[in-house]
């Protein structure tokens, strides 16, 4: 299969709007005709719902929730990103965009970041006029304040919940489109099937999660914005309900996955307690602007952190990126700080933590000015840890964050699947192999606000489509299919629970899968993966029926789902023989034990093709082009 | 310090909406003081899917207290007797050996229940559809600087922005009243130059909605205020009724 991206010819700078003007148009009296699916109500699909009803398609919209304001993007914490060099400090488009291709390590697409660095002052525009309650100066200017990676400070913020300020943005874009009648809301959904006719996306099946009932639903395009799948890891910053189904089951109907194995591991997380633990939590990076992280110098030093007097201390990050100090992006702080604890300079019961400290800001700043800024966080940090982070340093580790790879789309964000369109992290598009922080909140939106309302016209005026009910074919089939698995999950009857081989898996995947890798853990972790989707399909217990409301039954599809994706991760982090952002493996690093990337060989992107459930997926590449930038080792020294 | 406690729960059981409910005992042994308290029901829903007994309904998602899918009624307090809290941020240091703990759904007229500890809280999107957004299609904003808002107007709206719709004050409201979510959005909105065109027609028509969908009347009990886990201040009540005399004597919209 030959991968064709679709970038648009020219100068970088002007490929969009050239792209903007060659895309067909549909008339505002045509657009009623078509009717769109989109799936999720994040940052991505509530935004790509509102304004592709604002335009006149016909919108039907699904969330796994009780209400599309739920959708995890709410819980992103810090910012988003734009290229407003408000502050004067020498910000810009280019800038932008070259720090997103470096922070991602060199493995995104050049035209899809300039683009989205493009649109990331139209997100800013658009928010403030929705009433997003941005932090502001004095003068009643908007703030900003620094991100990893980054030298400028370009990140716009609502205190410590960014994400639920543009999410409830988007919310409201939302409601009002529902209000109109433009939009069709469907919540408590769970997408289970994409119904492919003649090679075209026209229709999903959804679970009733009231009801257990299947439901059909055919249009003439579905957008997917079901989000990342860190939650095969078991322990994530993801919400409970987050889950690779919808995109896997996509996989399955013949759409490509791409970089499976770029999964972020954010390093100021809340460190893992107890067994019985079900999520872990994020301290926002904007955390870094003003905290300090170290460790004991000396390894097993196990005086509490007021004892250690300053010359016995580590600012390993700040001795180690001097340019960029706490501030560099958040794979080379997790690798560096799970180095520190490697060599036994953990600290708290387990060994498995850094020091984040806020001593220094609040002593230059003064404890208000700390906590106007990240008041909630604290908050956060002592419930759940039950300790003051204004006297003591916080206790932090990396955890898994976010999930760079995804589902292939080409420059018009559509999937080899003609019609099935891929937004926001369930994407694999704009990060490369490493995210920088506060740019998720820009690509979901911008991919909902400014690019789908674009690319979809596009296609939808472009190309010819028959007429697709509900009573097809390919809906029975798709509905005989999934019955089947949910009738073999409730027989099955076993002795253990679906979160018991839930939490097993990720234990597996952290282990061998997670931030640091290397060839005999892959194979190893294949094999455990192997052997623990065998057990789970004889030993499994979900009880309840499917014609009821069964949390069980839900987790049970989704873990299963997990089960076969967790093994296409350990294959593509097998084949990538090179070390780039959020992908490392032992075997190719520098004397300085940074990422090595083998440019020659691995510039690509990895797709994978389901082939069948007993047949090994096929590995295409599509090549990456660096025209505009020229690829370096990277360096935060 | 980690310790580990016993507990007694008396948890309300619900099959269906229309099913007959009623409370069951359970009994929650070793739990860890670290735990916070859904997952101590997800240690006691372990437990009983082992047992071959179904286990309790409950909804929750993001567990960081942002995304407000989480709440249950516990020892009668909406989201647990800690201040200011979620009951995903709840943590189990805050009980006691030999404890006994009362776990209900959310009650309202206004949200049906779906099973055991999950409701549908739909009329709240309900009420945001109403009119809390404000009227602008993507494209064509003007600059994000355009217009000043001054840093005291924008912490004002944030605090109000803040609510995270979980219906706990709907829960705590004799009245079962939605005011203080309806005031949130209403006070985030009409604080800000951006929201001012619509404030008149928006605090009419959502408090309308309100009312037609079963919501009760505010008689300031202050409940709602007490309980709400984002600690919104019912200052934004004030100004709901402020938004909404205004709009009914001097505003054209009706």
């Amino acid at each position: 299969m030959q991968l064709d991206a679709h970038i648009p010819a020219g100068p970088l700078a002007e490929k969009w709007d050239r792209h903007r003007f060659e895309l067909k148009l549909v008339s505002p009296a045509n657009k009623r005709k078509f009717t769109i699916l989109v799936v999720g109500t994040g940052l991505a699909g509530g935004s790509a719902a509102a304004s592709l009803a604002e335009l006149g398609y016909n919108v039907k919209n699904f969330c796994i929730q009780d209400s599309p304001r739920r959708a995890h993007s709410i819980a992103a914490q810090g910012g988003i990103n734009a290229a407003k060099n408000y502050p004067n400090d020498g910000d810009s488009i280019w800038r932008l965009f070259y720090d997103t291709i470096k922070g991602g390590d060199f493995r995104a697409r050049e035209a899809n970041v300039y683009r989205l660095a493009q649109v990331s002052n139209n997100i800013i525009d658009q928010c403030v006029a929705q009433g997003v309650p941005f932090a502001r100066e004095y003068g009643g200017l908007l703030a900003n304040r620094s991100f990893g990676g980054a030298q400028v400070s370009r990140t716009f913020y609502a205190r410590g919940q960014t994400g639920q300020q543009l999410l409830l943005g988007a919310y409201g874009a939302l409601s009002r489109q529902i209000a109109a009648g433009r939009v069709e809301m469907f919540t408590r959904r769970e997408m289970l099937d994409l119904i492919v006719v003649d090679g075209q996306a026209r229709g999903i099946l959804v679970r009733n999660l009231i009801t257990g009932e299947m439901e059909r639903y055919a249009g003439d395009a579905v957008v997917l914005a079901s989000g990342g799948y860190g939650n095969v890891f078991f322990l994530s910053t993801n919400a409970m309900n987050s889950n690779v189904t919808a995109a896997y089951r996509a996989y399955k109907r013949g759409a490509l996955f791409a970089n499976p194995c770029f999964t972020q591991i954010h390093p100021t997380c809340i460190p893992v307690h107890g067994t019985y633990q079900s999520k872990l939590t994020l301290m926002s990076e904007s955390l870094r602007n003003d905290g300090r992280v170290w460790v004991p110098k000396k390894p097993g030093d196990k005086r509490p952190p007021n004892e250690i007097p300053e010359s016995e201390r580590d600012y390993f990050l700040e001795r180690k990126y001097p340019s960029f100090g706490n501030l560099v992006p958040r794979d080379v702080a997790s690798r560096a700080t799970k180095e520190q604890c490697d060599m036994g300079k953990g600290v708290g019961e387990t060994g498995r933590a850094v020091y984040l400290d806020f001593a220094d800001a609040i002593r230059r700043d003064g404890r208000d000015v700390i906590e106007k800024k990240y008041g909630n966080l604290f908050e956060m940090y002592e419930k759940i840890t039950a300790e003051n982070p204004y006297e003591t340093p916080m206790r932090i580790y990396p955890a898994i964050h976010y999930t760079m790879g995804g589902l292939w789309v080409d420059y018009n964000l559509m999937s080899t699947i003609a019609g099935l369109f891929v937004l926001g992290e369930a994407n694999f598009s704009d990060h490369g192999a490493n995210r920088l922080g506060a740019s998720a909140l820009m690509q979901g939106l911008a991919d909902g606000y400014f690019i789908i309302p674009y690319t979809i016209g596009g296609y939808l005026a472009d190309s010819s489509r028959q007429a697709v009910s509900t009573d097809h074919p390919a809906f029975a089939e798709a509905e005989k299919r999934v019955g089947e698995q949910v009738d073999k999950l409730l027989k099955i009857d076993g002795h253990r629970s679906v979160d018991d081989f839930h939490r097993h898996l990720g234990l597996i995947m952290w282990d061998y899968c997670g931030m640091s890798r290397n060839d005999e853990g892959l194979q190893k972790a294949r094999g455990m993966v192997r052997e623990l989707r065998a057990e789970f399909w004889e030993n499994v217990r979900v009880p309840g029926r499917g014609e009821e409301f069964n949390q069980s039954l839900e987790r049970a599809g989704r873990v299963a789902d997990f089960l076969e994706f967790a093994e296409l991760m350990i294959v593509d982090a097998l084949t990538r023989r090179e070390s780039c952002g959020g992908h490392f493996n032992e075997a190719f690093q520098t004397e300085e034990h940074e990422a090595l990337r083998d440019d020659e060989h691995f510039a690509h992107v990895a797709a994978w093709e389901y082939t069948g459930d007993q047949s090994e997926p096929q590995r295409h590449i599509e090549p990456l082009v660096f025209e505009n930038v020229h690829l370096a080792q990277r360096s935060y020294k | 310090m980690t310790r580990t406690i016993d507990l007694t729960l008396k948890v309300w059981r619900q099959k269906t909406a229309d099913a007959r409910g009623g409370f069951e005992t359970l009994h929650a042994t070793n739990i860890s003081t670290d735990m916070s308290f859904l997952e101590m029901l997800d240690v006691v829903n372990d437990q009983l899917t082992l047992d071959g007994k179904e286990p309790i309904a409950f909804d929750s998602d993001c567990r960081e207290g942002i995304c407000g899918q989480c709440g249950a009624v516990v020892n009668g307090h909406p989201h647990g007797h800690q201040k200011g809290t979620t009951l995903c941020q709840l943590h189990m240091r805050h009980f006691n050996n030999g404890d006994t703990i009362v776990i209900e759904p959310f009650r309202a007229r206004a949200f049906k229940l779906v099973r055991d500890l999950v409701i549908d809280r739909g009329a709240l999107d309900g009420i945001i559809q109403a009119g809390g957004y404000i009227s602008v299609n993507a494209g064509g904003a003007p600059d994000a600087n355009t217009i000043p808002v001054s840093q005291e107007k924008a912490d004002l709206a944030m605090d109000a922005a803040a609510c995270i719709g979980c219906g706990a004050c709907v829960a705590a409201c004799p009245n079962a009243s939605a005011m203080l979510f309806v005031s949130a959005k209403v006070s985030h909105l009409a604080l800000l130059p951006q929201g001012k065109p619509e404030a008149a027609r928006r605090a009419l028509a959502m408090v309308r909605r309100m009312d037609e969908l079963c919501f009760g009347n505010c008689s300031n009990e202050r409940e709602c205020e007490a309980e709400c886990p984002k600690e919104i201040s019912i200052v934004n009540i004030a100004r709901l009724n402020r938004e909404f005399i205004k709009a009914g004597f001097f505003s054209a919209v009706r």
